[in-house]
């Protein structure tokens, strides 16, 4: 007997929560515990008062799979609403990466050159390294980095995915 | 500061008592220890809370889901930081697969020790987290009166729950202002009435159907005695077939006509063929469990599905349906009728139907090859229930072949009068179950029928219901095995019968009188009318040792990863081997 593996959707969903000790644990846990997947995972504050956080959560899974992680999401008491950008339509989803590079000559300035191409702005430079900032979709980041591993790549820090319907409605 | 301006203020401890007080609780069962000493003193000599001095923290929440199950109300347990935590933990996962609302109080070292590894340390709210409906770590004694009434509400709204509160020792000492912070506004809003399109769509499905079937669960109890009644008019409206899951029974009564008996994986023969055959399934207050549907893609493969349930995330789970009703599922009953009667609908011809039905059920699935020698294991739970049907008993259980056959063959004609642990199938429920019943019903008849393993899960028990004189009876179904365990081992391992045997078997006859219980012993069918009348006439604990054939198997039995078609119904049929996928599917 073999484990069968099923085929999975990319699904972007965004919680609005109780800004409340233990409420990270809850969701990520709840991820754990009945085997979802998480890819990335953002969360910060986001009213005024400091009550309330807004979490994005990349996950995949078969289609009835992603409606139930919605829907056990939505059964835990700290969770006030949750959207499948994915579903909901036009959206818009961006990341941020901090890229740092080392190397000299041709490897250095291929570097910058590329960097230019993808609008990654230099915020530190030595004489034989550069850290890059660079915001997009993940799609864009993923090519921008494998292109870093051959000038030369150290390191790499990324946000994570956050993301916002189009249009002048909230999600 | 001038004192007459300062508000009265109270500790910690006092805040929470005076609290659960305000929630209506009298009945508090639990456990001390070091970090809940402050609770316990504002406890001394209370007048309104009774508290229940348990044997083990295990035992503390099983009592209070027995508690639950039976009255109604939220069960209440109270147990130290650490091990008594961790101990009672069992009993928060049992509660929440069962969906019984429960208020777990628990200690916790002091704010400046948490995470220090101090002693009796344990993260609580982790370790419940995930097994709990909710959980808090209350830090201001500020903040414990709101907190209890929010745990309150969300134990018992909606799919009802375990909640568990962790209260730091400083946080019981310290005192604060009484009701200083409002609770606040309400983040939990539970489903209620259906709409009324889906209603109406469910309704013609129903009345139009040619074979429709009542697929019901522990929902309709947990819902409330009028669900149960408005199922009952939904039955007799509709002319279909009742057939219910463990959780469920006695919501319908098993005395009423539409009655299959119960389904899944012990269930009757008609109600499984009713299920696979059936054109229309309206499910209420039950969540395809594994145990119920079998495999899941020979699942009533035919039928229109229905699922009425309060909890969204039990919809379109593991078996999807076509038309999701998130409601409570007593008022979505009641909206039935209300529709049902006002188009005057009349219950469809079911003729053919209950013709097939008639066809199934003369297979007399629950038949089994009696003895004049020894007493059979189902003939036990006959003669007790013969013996006892009158009484209108609360039944408990362990869990196991005895479990199994106590759902087949006692038979319940109310709801609340069933207490298993059907979701974690917790060995060592049924006698802490029924001490919890029997302080929430004390003129009532209650019967925990066990099995000789199970029963030693948590027989320290014994001697709680010895200190409150509770007249609990323990009718112990006496194999001399792990009864399932030797049954799956027979038919899957080609009997290899591997650790499962009970041996070094205390004399429960004995035990019980070491602990102030009445003993009686049984192995002749002859004399088994007798011995259960000497036990219902004893007014005090029993515990009954009753001696039945050691290797009878619970059938009809679906086999693991069969389908509801492929029924074992007796041990002829039996192959003794499983391939790897059945044997994995457990």
């Amino acid at each position: 007997m073999h484990i069968k593996q099923e085929l999975t959707e990319r699904h972007v969903l965004t919680l609005t929560v109780d800004n409340e000790a233990g409420t990270l644990a809850r969701i990520a846990g709840m991820f754990t515990s009945r085997g979802y997947n998480i890819d990335s995972l953002t969360v910060a504050d986001i009213s005024e008062d400091h009550t309330t956080s807004r979490i994005t959560i990349v996950t995949k899974g078969p289609p009835p799979v992603i409606d139930q992680i919605i829907a056990q999401c939505e059964r835990l008491i700290p969770v006030h609403k949750v959207t499948d950008l994915t579903e909901a339509g036009p959206h818009v989803e961006r990341e941020l990466a901090l890229v740092k590079v080392r190397g000299a000559g041709d490897q250095r300035v291929e570097a910058m050159r590329l960097a230019d191409i993808y609008r990654a702005r230099v915020i530190d430079a030595t004489v034989n390294s550069f850290i890059f900032e660079i915001t997009g979709g993940p799609d864009k980041i993923d090519t921008f980095v494998t292109l870093m591993r051959e000038v030369g790549l150290v390191e790499v820090g990324r946000t994570g995915i956050v993301g916002l319907m189009r249009g002048s409605e909230s999600s | 500061m001038n004192e007459d301006f300062t508000v009265p203020e109270k500790s910690g401890a006092e805040i929470l008592i005076d609290t659960l007080v305000e929630q209506g609780v009298d009945t508090v069962f639990g456990y001390p220890g070091g970090a809940v000493l402050p609770i316990y003193d504002a406890l001394f000599q209370h007048t309104k809370i009774r508290h229940v001095l348990v044997r083990h923290e295990a035992g503390a929440a099983h009592a209070a889901e027995g508690y639950a199950r039976s009255t109604g109300k939220p069960g209440v347990v109270l147990v130290t930081s650490g091990p008594g935590a961790t101990n009672a933990v069992t009993g928060i996962a049992d509660a929440f697969l069962d969906s019984i609302p429960l208020i777990v109080l628990t200690g916790q070292v002091a704010t400046n020790l948490i995470g220090t590894d101090a002693f009796q340390e344990a993260d609580t709210v982790g370790i419940t987290r995930h097994c709990s409906k909710h959980n808090y770590l209350v830090k201001d004694p500020a903040d414990l009166a709101s907190t209890v009434r929010e745990a309150f509400a969300i134990a018992t709204k909606g799919r009802p729950g375990p909640v568990v509160i962790d209260i730091p020792k400083n946080v019981q000492v310290a005192t604060a202002a009484t009701d200083v912070k409002r609770p606040t506004a309400s983040r939990f809003s539970p489903a209620g009435e259906a709409d009324y399109s889906e209603i109406n769509r469910a309704v013609e499905l129903l009345a139009n159907a040619k074979a429709p079937i009542l697929y019901t669960g522990g929902g309709i109890i947990n819902s409330g005695p009028e669900a149960s009644a408005a199922l009952r008019e939904l039955a007799e409206l509709s002319g279909a077939p009742v057939t219910s899951t463990l959780m469920g029974l006695g919501a319908y009564p098993a005395s009423g006509d539409a009655w299959l008996g119960m389904l899944g994986m012990h269930g009757t023969y008609e109600a499984n063929m009713a299920m696979n055959q059936c054109d229309v399934m309206l499910c209420l207050g039950a969540r395809f469990d594994d145990r119920v549907t079998g495999r899941l893609d020979a699942f009533s493969p035919d039928s229109i599905k229905i699922h009425i349930d309060i909890d969204r995330s039990s919809i379109n789970k593991t078996v999807r349906v076509d038309l999701p009703i998130v409601a409570d599922v007593g008022a979505a009953m009641r909206q039935m009728i209300e529709v049902w009667k006002g188009r005057k609908y009349k219950a469809a011809a079911l003729d053919d139907w209950w013709a097939r039905i008639k066809g199934w059920r003369a297979v007399d699935c629950l038949s089994y090859a009696g003895s004049t020698q020894e007493i059979m294991p189902q003939y036990a739970i006959e003669r007790l229930f013969a013996a006892t049907k009158d009484k209108a008993p609360i039944i408990t259980t362990e869990v196991g072949q005895h479990q199994m056959w106590a759902a087949q063959h006692f038979h319940f004609d109310a709801p609340n009068k069933w207490l298993t642990s059907g979701g974690l199938g917790t060995m060592g429920y049924g006698l802490p179950a029924a001490i919890g019943a029997q302080m929430g019903n004390p003129d009532a008849l209650v019967i925990d029928i066990a099995g000789e393993a199970s029963i030693q899960m948590n027989i320290q028990e014994m001697a709680t219901a010895t200190q409150y004189r509770l007249p609990v009876k323990v009718f112990i179904l006496n194999n001399e095995w792990m009864g399932m365990v030797r049954q799956w081992q027979e038919l899957t391992y080609e009997s290899r019968f591997s650790e499962s045997y009970s041996d070094s078997l205390p004399d429960f006859v004995a035990l019980a009188e070491a602990y102030g219980w009445k003993g009686i012993r049984c192995s002749d069918p002859a004399q088994l009318d007798e011995a259960i009348a000497e036990m219902l006439s004893y007014d005090g604990p029993v515990m009954f040792d009753c001696r039945v054939h050691k290797t009878s198997n619970c059938f009809p039995m679906i086999p693991s990863g069969a389908a509801h078609t492929d029924m074992i119904l007796n041990s002829d049929e039996v192959s003794g081997t499983m391939d790897d996928e059945a044997k994995a599917l457990v």
